[in-house]
């Protein structure tokens, strides 16, 4: 299958301190990854610096995205190249509707191809994919939005913006098993219609691959993964936490 | 037609003065105010109004609030008072003059005017130029005219109310208006008569160094409503104009009076009006009011709620666009009655440099019982070098009183750039929807048409914010 996301090396840095140290990656189009790790282990400055956000900074390293070397575009020139990432606290934008958001975003990445008509239609059937209330299109974006909604809202921006590479942080944190349940259908639900996007999956427990099924799971500790396998390694570290890797890790340095 | 474009503010232009029908001499002086009066074949209480108000305006001083730096840079010797472009005032468009013409095309006035407004008057330099009223309204006794013919045509309303709720001793701006005063509106709704579509008034000045002084007079008598609009415009000049207006509104018992403001003057005028209303028993006022240009503003529409029940409310929202631009805008609410209740919304924005100030009141008088109020005020600062200053007053005289007040300053925070960008908009668009999403409270009280405009001229603002 083709290579659509390869890292090369990658270190990262935040107000001059390392925080990933030499990664590497590759995902192929189509993949499900899973990336595991305690807080702190670099899981979220991987993801944040992966959409280009300014105050991470590459030391070395190269970033390839569909055959394009990314390093040094900005987070707009990402999401027109097919990245996205679903934010682990998302922020919200009172006064801008959700609606016209979505509205000024697709006409951004796609060009002004859909009538406000279909728009509508369309927005409303993935809303209805991930039982939204049609009430939020015309709420301000997460404007005082419990957890679990803006969550959906995170992944109802993927389904009408329709990425090739899909990087859900943490999609999972602060939901309860419905909600849990709900985004992850609706992750398969875009999966199954679109079989050739990729997902990174970033979270801390193994219960959301309970529902959506990785190809490939790494481990994050201290910036690095030192861990990759299949979906046995996430239930492997379920029942014997991450405490092995770290020694692993240490009996390697 | 001489034409100077300004990169920046696309009203900027200007037309030529040769076909003038008179331009005064600058200066102010009493010769001037008379001649005022006598062009416009006033009656003898008004002239001795007019006199009356220019010894006040010679006897008060300066302002001690606002940008006292400022207006202390006035120079009233290099001014033009009254400047009359064209002999006579139009009904049908296509009688106003060419080139003035050309200018409201431009600006979109007779456009709007078929497309959704029940009146329009336009205003070039001190007089109306021309003015039209749906037959409907003017069968079911609605009267809508330019201040002059107002006071010519129904002069029992006109000093019934004239002034009365700004003295020209309020202040010295308030005075040379009242000295000087030409065109304007008058509007007169009656009994019962609900005026459901906008009346509109446009409002331009064209000639350097002229001052603008326009006087608007509405009354909405018992059980009415209406909703008024003002635009204003003004070219670029490297010398400065001056635009000194008086509004008094009156609602009487169970009347309603919404009066909308986008002013978009160029960065050389400067903008002194006094704005006030009163309220009647069960009356609602509403100020709208959208300040976006001029070099300097200074007003804070006010409302007193004298009878029970009444209700005022403030919206405003003001845009300090670099270091040569201040808005000091705010509101001023008096509870005069039991039962009354107010709302004031206060958003403000600065960028490279401005600096956008609220300045506002809240007066509960003794004796009124049961008021309830909220004061909102919200100030964004879009970069370091721009500036935003609070100066709220309450002074309660009344006990068991309701009020809330908030007041916040934010920036646009790099994670809120970061997460819309990160959905494909461009810096700039990140930024113009985070603003976009900060005025909404205002923009979305708007009728559509003017909504729109206003977002527009946003983004005009805003371009080239970058960086």
């Amino acid at each position: 299958m083709a290579e659509l996301l390869k890292i090369k090396n990658l270190s990262i840095g935040i107000d001059g301190k390392e925080i990933l140290h030499g990664l590497n990656l590759e995902i192929n189009s189509g993949e499900i990854h899973a990336v595991m790790g305690r807080n702190g282990s670099g899981k979220s400055t991987f993801s944040n610096a992966l959409m280009g956000h300014p105050a991470y900074k590459i030391s070395t390293g190269e970033i390839n995205f569909n055959g394009t070397l990314i390093n040094n575009l900005k987070p707009n020139e990402r999401a027109k190249l097919g990245l996205f990432l679903g934010f682990q606290y998302p922020l919200s934008i009172p006064g801008v509707t959700v609606a016209n958001f979505l509205r000024q975003a697709n006409k951004a990445l796609k060009g002004d191809a859909v009538s406000p008509r279909d728009f509508r239609k369309l927005l409303y059937e993935k809303m209805d994919d991930l039982e939204i209330d049609h009430v939020f299109a015309t709420r301000y974006i997460n404007d005082g939005f419990s957890g679990g909604e803006k969550k959906r809202m995170e992944i109802l921006q993927m389904a009408m913006l329709e990425p090739k590479l899909a990087i859900l942080d943490e999609p999972d944190s602060g939901l309860d098993i419905d909600s849990l349940k709900l985004v992850a259908q609706s992750i398969n639900k875009y999966k199954e219609k679109n079989p050739s996007v990729s997902v990174l999956l970033i979270t801390h427990y193994q219960r959301m691959l309970d529902y959506i099924k990785p190809d490939k799971v790494h481990v994050f500790v201290d910036g690095n993964i030192v861990e990759s396998g299949g979906p046995e390694l996430a239930l492997e570290l379920e029942k014997k936490g991450y405490d092995w890797l770290t020694e692993k890790e240490a009996v390697k340095a | 037609m001489a034409l100077e474009l300004n990169n920046e503010y696309q009203y900027g232009f200007h037309d030529s003065e040769e076909n003038y029908a008179f331009k005064s001499g600058r200066g102010l002086t009493k010769e001037i105010v008379l001649s005022i009066s006598k062009m416009k074949n006033e009656p003898q209480w008004m002239t001795e109004f007019r006199l009356k108000s220019l010894e006040i305006f010679y006897k008060k001083p300066m302002p001690k609030w606002g940008n006292t730096q400022l207006i202390s840079e006035i120079d009233f010797e290099n001014i033009f008072y009254y400047v009359k472009s064209s002999e006579k005032q139009e009904k049908n468009w296509e009688d106003v003059p060419k080139e003035i013409k050309n200018t409201f095309d431009r600006l979109g006035i007779p456009e709007a005017e078929r497309k959704f407004l029940a009146g329009v008057s336009a205003q070039y330099e001190s007089e109306v130029v021309y003015h039209s009223l749906r037959e409907d309204l003017k069968k079911l006794g609605v009267l809508f005219l330019d201040m002059d013919s107002g006071l010519r045509e129904h002069p029992e309303i006109v000093k019934k109310y004239f002034s009365t709720i700004i003295p020209p001793e309020d202040n010295k701006f308030a005075a040379l208006n009242s000295a000087v005063w030409s065109g304007g509106s008058f509007i007169y709704v009656p009994p019962n008569t609900k005026v459901e579509i906008p009346l509109q008034a446009y409002f331009r000045i064209n000639t350097e160094n002229m001052g603008q002084f326009e006087r608007t007079l509405i009354i909405a008598d018992e059980g009415s409503s209406v909703h008024y609009i003002e635009g204003c415009t003004a070219p670029t000049y490297s010398s400065d104009s001056l635009h000194s207006a008086v509004v008094e509104l009156i609602a009487l018992k169970n009347a309603k009076i919404r009066y909308t403001t986008i002013q978009n003057w160029s960065k050389n005028v400067y903008n002194l009006v006094t704005k006030r209303a009163v309220a009647h028993e069960g009356a609602v006022v509403e100020w709208l009011d959208g300040n976006m240009g001029s070099k300097l503003t200074m007003k804070y529409p006010s409302i007193y709620l004298v009878g029970e029940k009444a209700h005022g409310e403030v919206v405003s929202v003001a845009l300090a666009s670099g270091s040569d631009q201040h808005q000091d805008a705010g509101a001023k609410i008096i509870h005069a009655a039991p039962n009354t209740t107010s709302v004031i919304i206060s958003k403000s924005i600065s960028r490279n440099g401005g600096r956008a100030s609220y300045r506002g009141l809240l007066k509960v008088l003794k004796g009124a019982a049961n008021v309830k109020s909220s004061v909102k005020c919200d100030a964004l600062m879009l970069d370091e070098k721009s500036r935003s200053d609070t100066y709220p007053t309450m002074e309660i005289d009344e006990q068991g009183v309701q009020i809330e007040h908030e007041a916040t300053v934010s920036k646009i925070e790099d994670e809120k750039l970061f997460y819309l960008m990160s959905r494909g908009l461009s810096e700039e668009q990140a930024k113009l929807m985070i603003v976009n999403g900060f005025m909404e409270p205002f923009v979305k009280e708007l009728p559509m048409e003017y909504a729109v405009e206003l977002n527009r001229l946003i983004e005009l603002e805003m371009e080239g914010a970058v960086g």
